[in-house]
C-alpha cells in the first residue's frame, strides 16, 4: 500500500518539515542525536556548522537520500506534513518527486542541457507542453537567456555555475514542494555564488528551501532561520552531531544564547 | 667552469654545463634497456602480422568470400588459384552471432546485477570469483561442455552448439568490462537520477546504461574480436563443412577449424587458402580493435 502524498500536501500547514527526536545512526554509530526543528515554508532554512556534525545527514534524511546507504537507520520520526516520511506505507520514490534536491557537486546528466531539465517530468509521464516546462524551469532558474539557443548542446559541457543553475532547473522542473541544497556553491567561484543565492531568494518565493552551507555569510546573507549544528565525542572517540541552536538568522549570527554558537559564529572555531 | 652570480646559495659555484658522471652513464645505459626491451616486445607482433600478411595477401580476392573450398590442386594446375571459403566466413558470422545472442543479454543483465544491485555483497563477491575462474577455464574444455550438453543430445555437430561454448567463453569478458564500465559511473549522477524521484530501474534504464554504453560496446567487441578467432571451442562443435551451410543445426565451417584443417594438408592450395583465413582473420581483430578504441575516443 503506497500512500499519495499528493493528498496530504493540499492540507498546506505553515510548517513543513517537523522532527522529533530524531536519532541517525550508521550500524552502531549514533551519527546525529536529538533533532528537534522546524522547517517553516516559503523561506530558507541554512544549516551551519563544523565539519562531521551531521548537517548533510540530517538534510539527506529529509528525502530519504540515506536510503541508498545500507547501513543508515533513524529513529524518531520526520514529519512532511504531519505525515512521517519513515513510516512502512510511505513510497520514498514518491518522497523524491516533492523533495527536490540539489548536490554539493554539480552532476547534470551527460545528455542535453533539454533532457536534462525533461528526465525528471519525464519519469512522470508528463503528459503537456515539454518545451514550455523546459523554458519554464530554465527562466526559473534565471538562465534561460543564457541557454536558449544551445538547449541541445551537453550539460556537461556548461561552466561550474551553469552547471549548477541547470541542477536547480532539472529540481524545479518536477514542481517539487522543498528544495534541499547540500552546500550548493561549495564547488562554485564567487560570482556564481552570488547568483545562486540571489537565485534561492526568488525561489523561496515558491518553494521551501534548507540549504546546508560552510559559508557563514552565506547563511547570514540569505537565510531567513538558521540551525547550528555541532558535534560532541563520546569517550570510543565517535562524534555525534547535534542541533547546538535553532532560531532566526539574525538572532543566531547577533545574539545567540549559547557560547558555542557565538564562538562558531564569530569564527573562533570550525 | 663558469657560474652565474646571482645563483642561489644552495647551487652557487654549480655549474650549468653538462658534465659525465656516473649518474647520467647508468641513466643512459637504463634508457638504452628499456627501449631495447620495448622493441624485443614488438617483435614478435611485428614478425606475426608480417609473416601472415606476406603470406595471406597473395590469395586475397574477392571470390574468397562467395566462393566454396577447391579440391586439392597440384600447383601447375590451371585451377590453382580458384575457390575461397565463403562458407567459413558465413559460419563464423552465424556461430559468433549465436554466441553474441546468448552472452550479451546475459553479460549485461548480470553486470547490472552486480554493479547496481549487490555491489559487495557476498553473492557479487561469489560471482565475481566465479566469473574468474571461468574466464581462466581452457577454451578446449568449453568445446567439450557444449559437445556434451548439444552435440550428444542432437546427435549432430552444428552451429548452435559451437556458438553455446563461444558464448560460455565470452561470458566472463563481458560481465568483466560490463561490470566495470557500470562501476565507473560517478556516483553522483545515481544520486542525481534519485533525488529526482528515479526508482532504481529508472536510474538503471535511463541514466546509468547510458553513461556505460559506449564501454560496455567495446567490451563485448573485444570479446566478440576474441571470440571469433577461437579454434578450440569450435572444433569438434561446429566441425566443418565443405558447402554452404545456412542451418544452424547442422555442421558449418568456421574460418579458425578453416585453418587448423588446411594448414596440415600437404596440398599447396589449401595451404594458400590457410594462410589466406589467417589474414582475414587478424583483420577482423584489428578491424574490431580500431572500432573498440574509436568508440571509446568517442564519448
Amino acid at each position: 500500500m503506497t500512500t499519495n502524498l499528493q493528498t496530504s500536501t493540499k492540507t498546506n500547514t505553515d510548517v513543513v518539515f517537523r522532527t522529533e527526536n530524531v536519532n541517525i545512526y550508521y550500524g552502531d554509530f549514533k551519527a546525529v542525536r536529538d533533532v528537534n526543528i522546524e522547517v517553516p515554508r516559503h523561506a530558507i532554512t541554512a544549516f551551519i556548522g563544523p565539519s562531521g556534525c551531521g548537517k548533510s545527514t540530517v538534510l539527506r534524511c529529509f528525502n530519504r537520500l540515506n536510503d541508498l546507504i545500507k547501513s543508515f537507520h533513524l529513529d524518531g520520526k520526520i514529519l512532511y506534513h504531519g505525515q512521517d516520511l519513515y513510516a512502512s506505507d510511505i513510497d520514498a520514490v514518491e518522497v523524491r518527486r516533492q523533495i527536490g534536491m540539489v548536490f554539493q557537486q554539480p552532476n547534470p546528466f551527460p545528455k542535453t542541457i533539454y533532457d536534462n531539465i525533461a528526465f525528471g517530468p519525464r519519469l512522470l509521464g508528463y503528459k503537456g507542453d515539454m518545451d514550455e516546462l523546459v523554458e519554464n524551469s530554465l527562466r526559473g532558474a534565471a538562465m534561460w537567456d543564457d541557454v536558449k539557443d544551445k538547449l541541445k548542446a551537453l550539460g556537461t559541457d556548461l561552466s561550474g555555475g551553469q552547471q549548477q543553475r541547470l541542477c536547480i532547473a532539472r529540481a524545479i522542473a518536477v514542481q517539487p514542494e522543498v528544495l534541499l541544497m547540500d552546500e550548493p556553491c561549495a564547488a562554485l567561484d564567487p560570482i556564481s555564488t552570488l547568483k545562486i543565492e540571489d537565485l534561492m531568494q526568488e525561489l523561496k518565493e515558491k518553494y521551501t528551501l534548507v540549504i546546508v552551507t560552510h559559508n557563514m555569510q552565506q547563511a547570514s546573507r540569505a537565510s531567513d532561520f538558521t540551525a547550528f549544528f555541532n558535534v560532541q565525542a563520546n569517550e570510543k572517540g565517535q562524534r555525534t552531531g547535534y542541533i547546538e541552536e535553532h532560531d532566526r538568522t539574525e538572532v543566531i549570527f547577533q545574539s545567540p544564547k549559547q557560547k558555542a554558537t557565538q564562538e562558531y559564529v564569530s569564527g573562533r572555531f570550525g | 667552469m663558469t657560474s652565474p652570480e646571482s645563483s642561489p646559495a644552495l647551487s652557487k659555484g654549480r655549474s650549468l654545463t653538462r658534465t659525465v658522471s656516473s649518474k647520467t652513464i647508468f641513466s643512459n645505459v637504463m634508457t638504452g634497456l628499456v627501449v631495447t626491451c620495448a622493441i624485443l616486445a614488438l617483435i614478435p607482433l611485428v614478425a606475426l602480422l608480417y609473416y601472415v600478411i606476406t603470406k595471406g595477401i597473395v590469395r586475397i580476392s574477392p571470390q574468397l568470400f562467395t566462393q566454396l573450398p577447391p579440391p586439392p590442386f597440384p600447383r601447375d594446375h590451371p585451377q590453382f588459384n580458384s575457390g575461397g571459403f565463403g562458407n567459413a566466413v558465413v559460419g563464423t558470422f552465424m556461430t559468433v552471432g549465436i554466441a553474441s545472442l546468448i552472452s550479451i543479454p546475459f553479460g549485461i543483465l548480470a553486470s547490472i546485477y552486480l554493479s547496481e544491485f549487490a555491489r559487495d555483497t557476498k553473492l557479487a563477491n561469489a560471482i565475481n570469483f566465479l566469473t574468474n575462474v571461468l574466464s581462466g577455464v581452457p577454451s578446449i574444455v568449453m568445446g567439450v561442455f557444449a559437445y556434451g550438453l548439444i552435440v550428444v543430445k542432437t546427435r549432430s555437430y552444428s552451429a548452435v552448439a559451437a556458438g553455446v561454448a563461444i558464448a560460455v567463453l565470452m561470458l566472463p569478458t563481458i560481465v568483466r568490462t560490463s561490470t566495470e564500465a557500470l562501476e565507473s559511473v560517478p556516483n553522483n549522477l545515481r544520486q542525481a537520477s534519485v533525488g529526482l524521484g528515479a526508482s532504481s530501474y529508472q536510474t538503471v534504464l535511463r541514466v546509468i546504461l547510458p553513461a556505460a554504453i559506449p564501454a560496455i560496446i567495446t567490451g563485448i567487441i573485444l570479446a566478440i574480436a576474441r571470440a571469433a578467432g577461437e579454434t578450440a571451442p569450435v572444433l569438434f562443435t561446429a566441425l566443418f563443412n565443405n558447402f554452404w551451410n545456412w542451418d544452424p543445426w547442422r555442421p558449418t565451417a568456421t574460418l579458425a577449424v578453416l585453418v587448423y584443417n588446411y594448414a596440415i594438408t600437404p596440398f599447396a592450395n589449401w595451404q594458400e587458402l590457410a594462410w589466406a583465413a589467417a589474414l582475414v582473420l587478424v583483420t577482423m581483430v584489428l578491424v574490431a580493435n580500431i572500432l573498440a578504441r574509436w568508440i571509446v575516443r568517442r564519448r
